[in-house]
């Protein structure tokens, strides 16, 4: 019976996987092996995992030792099987190998039948490595004569077409090798793109500087389609490449917890008359949220941190960003040095910052530096959501809407204002307990607001 | 027609000269009595006496200098460089006297000088003795700069230099010496400055060089077409500046695969201007990327056997580098 040796190769074990380490033979030569029997045990960046066999024979000899790390496809082991059709499509015969390797060693002997080449049955390997680089030369002449590529075998290195296999095919016959049935000289079928035309691969190109809308943001109406284009500005840009950035790097975690602002409602409701007064700006709740925050933050320094791959580095300012939408972008312009003002300061703040975004007044040094956001996301209502941490940040807090509902409390019910805080963390950098004794902090701080707090 | 030796063919290009016009002298270092360390001028002070064939101090600077401005009072200065080594000295002279007096005085000046220099290794000359300094010259506009491969066009192309109008800077090959030589007439011809010339047709790779390196690109071409029935097209520059623009893509255009070869060292070498001309004009026709060899870019050609061998081109290389692109 014809025995057949052939050669066991490293698997794919995972999609990103290069190579894998040999941790152990199970089989030792003369060994037989029954089909999926495990062979040997592999350690990869991912897994430990026996290979099983994927064919049934006897193991001739081990081409790689214990703990020598291979790559994807590399041949470990010899395994000599009966020559039967079945287990030819499973690993390639050694013999098929060779007899593959010598095939492209001969174009210095094949160029002198150059002429003949066109006309005879040459045969075109179409996976010949230099198979489809096309030279200028050998472009502009199929071109020219109307010569399809395709058809065309190549003598060149790595079956390459050389311009001596156009000049050879043009004097062929354009019967032969013709681009199409009617004859007509038209471009090759791989002809070469319009440089001009953009390539994407996927989503946005983020890498060229954005078109700025000549006039009007919506416009180029495409005439009989059911969609129009809108040009993506420079904030757009930004915004997409942030927080493209943000997602694809952090490790999102997620957290939220409920906090009672009973009495912080009650306080501002008795102060947001004389602070209008005395003060001519309107008191939101989120000076008093910053500032809750801020001080959880000093608890906590590690919220306020950037994560630097073969370190942490933690901010001594605290820098809040706070994130101020208008209608077709989102900024978050920096209040600094949070932690040493007090309330009606951070009101002032909040307000100076938000009145010159709308304007657009903003200036490059007003949207650096933060090393912390906070969200008033509770303005559209929202009583749930999930942020995007403010890249290179190491987290990002949000303010729901507060709203009314029932709670228990001292096992009897109450009217309650109910507000949820939503946190997005770097999960790289921070950990659940950390987070919620964060959150927790953040939580006290606002309810222990009460109508003896001072603004000032 | 006899067969000369190249250097007999310089030898005769300046005696005919001399004979034919008396304001062509001869000046540099040993020319006289000795007749030049290599036997260049051997003979021609005996024939035309010291007044014409002068033995000049060991001062290349001077020697350029006095040249140049017998050349402008009305003369045919022949200035010999012993070796091209020796010429930084007179770069300056070269450089910004000889090349820019015509442009300088709006053609109130010329300077009809030649300077010849004997360029190449393979001599076991070492730094000195070896250097092809024709990148320091090349691109600098004003100046002529012509490097024969044979004997006839060395006799040609230097009886050009000596009626040219405008400084002439000749590269001779001290290989070539006495090692090439060939067919060149007795009667009275030129040969052009800025003419290349086709020394092989052929139709499956482009050699483009100058001067020595073209011989190997001869005996490796015959032997690629025995061996492989590859055809290689051999195209000598002859001039290296002005370069023959039309020459060389009509060489280039036959095959779409070129190599340029010289012996001085590839970086900012006479090739990588050749290979951009070619890249400027002529890529739809290339069908692989221009390839140069040249010498290594080492400081100096080493003075041991085993690295002089190492540094300078053979045949071997030529044949191994004509395949490797004729197989592309």
């Amino acid at each position: 019976m014809a025995k057949q040796i052939i050669e066991i190769t490293m698997p794919q074990l995972a999609e990103s996987l290069v190579s894998a380490t040999i941790e152990r033979w199970l089989k030792e030569p003369g060994d037989s092996i029954d089909m999926y029997e495990p062979i040997c045990e592999l350690i990869t960046d991912k897994v430990n995992a026996e290979l099983p066999s994927t064919v049934r024979g006897k193991l001739v000899k081990h081409l790689v030792g214990v703990g020598e790390t291979v790559g994807i496809g590399a041949a470990i082991c010899l395994v000599e099987v009966e020559a039967t059709g079945a287990t030819d499509n499973v690993a390639n015969p050694v013999i098929q190998q060779s007899e593959a390797a010598e095939q492209p060693s001969s174009p210095s002997t094949s160029r002198p039948q150059l002429a003949g080449a066109g006309s005879g049955g040459a045969t075109i390997d179409a996976n010949a490595p230099m198979r489809n680089r096309y030279s200028p030369a050998v472009q502009k002449l199929a071109a020219d004569n109307g010569i399809d590529l395709n058809r065309v075998p190549g003598t060149g290195e790595g079956g390459r077409i050389t311009r001596k296999d156009v000049l050879a095919a043009v004097a062929a016959g354009a019967a032969t090798f013709g681009t199409s049935s009617n004859g007509v000289a038209s471009i090759p079928v791989s002809a070469p793109m319009d440089p001009k035309t953009q390539v994407r691969s996927s989503g946005m190109h983020l890498s060229e500087s954005p078109r700025i809308p000549s006039v009007e943001t919506q416009a180029q109406e495409a005439p009989g389609r059911g969609e129009y284009f809108i040009d993506i500005t420079p904030v757009r840009n930004t915004i997409a490449t942030k927080m493209r950035q943000s997602v694809s790097e952090i490790p999102h975690g997620w957290m939220m917890i409920e906090v009672d602002v009973t009495d912080l409602v009650l306080l501002r409701n008795k102060l947001k008359g004389e602070f209008q007064n005395r003060e001519g700006i309107n008191l939101t709740y989120m000076p008093f949220l910053i500032k809750a925050a801020v001080n959880a933050i000093k608890d906590y320094p590690i919220m306020n941190s950037v994560w630097a791959v073969d370190k942490i580095i933690v901010k001594r300012d605290i820098n809040i960003s706070l994130s101020v939408g208008t209608e077709d972008s989102v900024v978050t312009p920096v209040i600094r040095n949070a932690d040493q003002k007090n309330i009606a300061g951070i009101a002032h703040e909040i307000d100076d910052l938000a009145r010159r975004t709308r304007e657009k007044k903003l200036k490059l040094d007003d949207i650096q530096g933060g090393t912390f956001t906070v969200n008033n996301t509770g303005s559209f209502g929202s009583i749930l959501t999930q942020p995007i941490i403010n890249y290179p940040q190491a987290a990002i807090l949000t303010f729901e809407s507060i709203v009314k509902r029932p709670v228990v409390i001292n096992d009897m019910i109450g009217v309650r204002s109910m507000v949820n805080l939503c946190l997005s963390l770097d999960h790289r950098i921070l950990d659940g307990v950390i987070c919620g004794r964060f959150l927790q902090r953040v939580k006290e701080n606002l309810e222990s607001y009460n109508s003896d707090t001072k603004l000032y | 027609m006899p067969v000369i030796e190249y250097i007999d063919a310089i030898r005769l290009a300046m005696k005919e000269e001399m004979e034919r016009d008396n304001d062509v002298f001869v000046l540099g270092e040993d020319v006289g009595l000795k007749g030049g360390v290599f036997g260049t001028t051997k003979g021609l002070q005996l024939q035309f006496g010291d007044q014409r064939v002068i033995d000049a101090p060991l001062a290349e600077s001077a020697i350029a200098g006095a040249a140049i401005g017998a050349a402008m009072a009305g003369m045919k200065p022949i200035a010999e460089m012993q070796y091209s080594d020796f010429m930084f000295p007179a770069t300056n002279q070269i450089i910004s006297e000889a090349a820019k007096i015509r442009y300088r005085s709006n053609n109130d000046w010329d300077c009809p000088i030649v300077i010849r220099a004997p360029i190449g290794g393979g001599v076991f000359g070492g730094l000195y003795h070896s250097q092809c300094t024709e990148s320091v010259f090349f691109g600098t506009p004003g100046l002529k700069i012509v490097a024969p491969a044979t004997a006839y066009d060395a006799k040609g192309l230097l009886k050009a230099a000596i009626r040219d109008p405008d400084p002439v800077i000749f590269f001779e090959n001290k290989k070539c010496y006495r090692l090439i030589s060939d067919d060149v007439p007795d009667d009275d011809y030129i040969v052009p400055i800025g003419k290349a010339n086709v020394m092989r047709e052929g139709s499956d790779i482009t050699v483009i060089g100058y001067s020595m390196p073209l011989h190997f690109a001869m005996q490796a071409a015959e032997e690629l077409s025995q061996e492989h029935g590859i055809e290689a097209h051999i195209l000598d520059l002859r001039t290296i500046q002005p370069l023959d623009r039309e020459g060389i893509l009509e060489a280039v255009a036959k095959t779409g695969k070129v190599l340029i070869v010289h012996e001085d060292n590839k970086t900012g070498g006479v090739g990588a201007e050749v290979a951009a001309i070619i890249a400027e004009e002529l890529l739809y026709e290339l069908d692989a990327p221009i390839r140069r060899l040249c010498g290594p870019d080492v400081p100096a050609m080493p003075i041991n056997p085993p690295g002089e061998k190492h540094y300078l081109l053979n045949k071997e290389k030529l044949k191994a580098a004509m395949l490797e692109l004729a197989k592309y």
